[in-house]
């Protein structure tokens, strides 16, 4: 070994679930649309048009917050049944687990916070189901996705190091060769799609998030194709007089989807609380295979698109949602 | 206070809040540790930072947070960022208290969140690390809460979601984790413990009201170790069970 190599001093062994290639991500970045064109459009035609089967998929933020649930659905009733993607979330992930949606996952949490343990997604694993899983912690996955949004190839870390999540990571522990001591080396995670719900964004795809921005900036500049829902559609001109706002910008977004109380039954920052009957219900019927496929059948596959999904909650229930004063 | 006047979940949330001092930061998961955190705020912490992973920083904690993302996290809060922010934040020292829970957790305070039985076959999948391994590995002084019996407080962990001290003195560093991190307290339905600072296993500190000894050791797993001598936690006072009952979980999520 020549001397002044680096040295790899521990390598998980979980797969990488998507390339690295830098350079392959750029041809394709360049290679986008650039200018102010409209990318609005459905549900259904985000979906169809850029997410193929087998894609590696990332939702933004989780099923209870911020969540693009209209498009999460439409994910659902498109069938896909081989998709990778990440592992980080409550409700949509759970969701997709009782869909077989997933085959492998980039997963570090995946339960239903205050309602504990998920049944969906034990099914789905213990059963064999979901093939190929590969553990990260949150930060790692956060990271992971800033990585890509640099354009290199990984982001050393402190996290992670002498665990068992590492060694069922794909990441490396290299000698620092600043330091000498074992740093943490995160392989930067290229998604083939990224789907964000925010809540405004103008129909180039310049959007607004209020509150927390979660993962949203590092995932979308992360993705290849980005499909972004929003509560609201506005002028370019408001985007424009408040431009230290936008914490998306257009030139990475694909599509652009209207969607007033799309993360429903989670909740919006500031416009709605999340409908906790709804979730409860939901919860509930994730004991027992049967309730769940009712779920699908009743809440997904029933409804073709956001807008009768809306009106199978009924919008007198969704106005009472909505915070008071916003 | 009578035995029977409070659960033991009200306890151990009175146990965890009295750890934290005011003018400190807390990394605050979901449950135990954002009721846990808020009767500081009320008690004796009213400058405490709490910080969710998620981003939502300094928020005065008034409606209880339902999800580590949820607008409460951020309640008149100071800051509303992203994963990355919190997470960094802690990378780089500003976290000194970080919240842990687990399926089972060792006498180094190594805890597993993420499978029983084989990671490739498991007999039970649980949740994963989500931010339990981060807050672990950076936050200065973790305090674990979980409830104690032979199949939590286990000899050894089915699988190491989140660093304790590893095997023993000097791992942590070896391993490359940031130094003088780790395990500070256990907060249990039977006691509370620390760890002993030559072996970095866990220690006995007091015993819970009620609780003696023998039936904390029988709930353990593996040798406790022994203070010279053994403390005893006080009940909750009936200010802290007002808080909690009246103003910090009235809906009675949690407790």
């Amino acid at each position: 070994m020549n001397e002044r190599s680096l040295k790899i001093l521990e390598e998980g062994v979980g797969d990488l679930l998507t390339p690295i290639d830098l350079d392959a991500f750029r041809a394709h970045n360049r290679a986008k649309e650039k200018g102010l064109v409209d990318k609005r459009m459905s549900e259904k035609e985000a979906i169809r048009r850029f997410v193929d089967e087998g894609d590696y998929v990332g939702v933004e933020l989780y099923g209870t917050v911020r969540c693009p649930m209209s498009l999460t659905r439409e994910l659902i009733r498109a069938g896909y049944r081989s998709l990778r993607g990440v592992g980080q979330g409550v409700y949509e992930s759970d969701l997709f687990a009782a869909a077989g949606s997933f085959k492998a996952l980039d997963w570090t949490y995946i339960g239903l916070e205050v309602y504990g343990v998920s049944s969906n997604l034990r099914r789905a694993v213990e059963s064999g189901y979901v093939e190929n899983i590969v553990e990260w912690s949150n930060a790692a996955l956060a990271w992971r996705f800033k990585a890509a949004a640099m354009g290199v190839p990984f982001l050393p870390t402190r996290s992670m190091l002498g665990t068992d999540t590492l060694k069922y990571s794909a990441a490396k522990v290299v000698e620092c060769p600043f330091t000498g001591e074992p740093i943490c080396l995160l392989p930067a995670l290229i998604l083939d799609v990224g789907i964000i719900h925010v809540n405004r964004a103008d129909k180039h795809g310049n959007c607004q998030i209020d509150g927390i921005s979660g993962f949203a900036a590092e995932m979308a500049c992360a993705s290849k194709r980005v499909i972004v829902s929003a509560e609201e559609i506005v002028d370019t001109g408001a985007i424009r007089r408040k431009p230290d706002r936008t914490i998306i910008p257009w030139y990475v977004v694909d599509a652009v989807v209207e969607a007033p109380f799309g993360s429903h039954p989670g909740e919006m920052s500031g416009m709605y609380e999340r409908d906790e009957e709804h979730i409860r219900s939901y919860f509930e019927s994730t004991k027992d295979v049967e309730k769940v496929k009712a779920y699908l059948d009743k809440w997904v596959y029933g409804v073709e698109t956001h807008e009768a999904y809306l009106d199978l909650v009924g919008r007198e229930r969704l106005e009472d949602l909505r915070i008071k004063g916003a | 206070m009578a035995e029977e006047s409070y659960t033991s979940t009200e306890l151990m949330i009175c146990l965890a809040s009295r750890t934290m001092a005011d003018n400190a930061t807390a990394f605050i998961g979901t449950g135990i540790p954002m009721l846990a955190a808020s009767l500081a705020q009320k008690m004796h912490a009213k400058n405490l930072t709490p910080v969710f992973e998620f981003g939502g920083t300094g928020a005065i904690l008034e409606k209880l947070p339902l999800a580590v993302g949820d607008m409460r996290t951020y309640n008149r809060g100071l800051h509303a960022a992203g994963i990355c922010t919190a997470m960094e934040a802690a990378q780089r020292g500003f976290i000194e208290y970080g919240f842990l829970g687990g399926a089972q957790i060792d006498a180094f305070g190594n805890l597993n969140s993420t499978v029983i039985g084989e990671q490739s076959s498991p007999k039970v999948r649980l949740p994963g690390s989500g931010g339990g391994n981060d807050v672990g590995s950076a936050c200065w002084r973790t305090i674990v809460i979980m409830r104690q019996s032979p199949r939590t407080f286990v000899s050894k962990v089915d699988f190491l979601t989140t660093p304790g001290y590893l095997d023993g003195p000097g791992a942590r560093e070896r391993a490359g984790l940031p130094v003088d991190t780790g395990p500070f307290r256990v907060v249990t339905d039977l006691c509370t413990l620390d760890f002993e600072d030559k072996s970095k296993r866990m220690r006995l500190l007091a015993l819970n009201p009620g609780v003696e000894l023998e039936q904390a050791q029988a709930a353990t797993g593996f040798e406790i170790l022994l203070p010279d001598e053994i403390g005893r936690n006080e009940e909750p006072s009936t200010e802290e069970l007002r808080l909690l009952r009246d103003e910090i979980d009235k809906d009675r999520l949690y407790i």
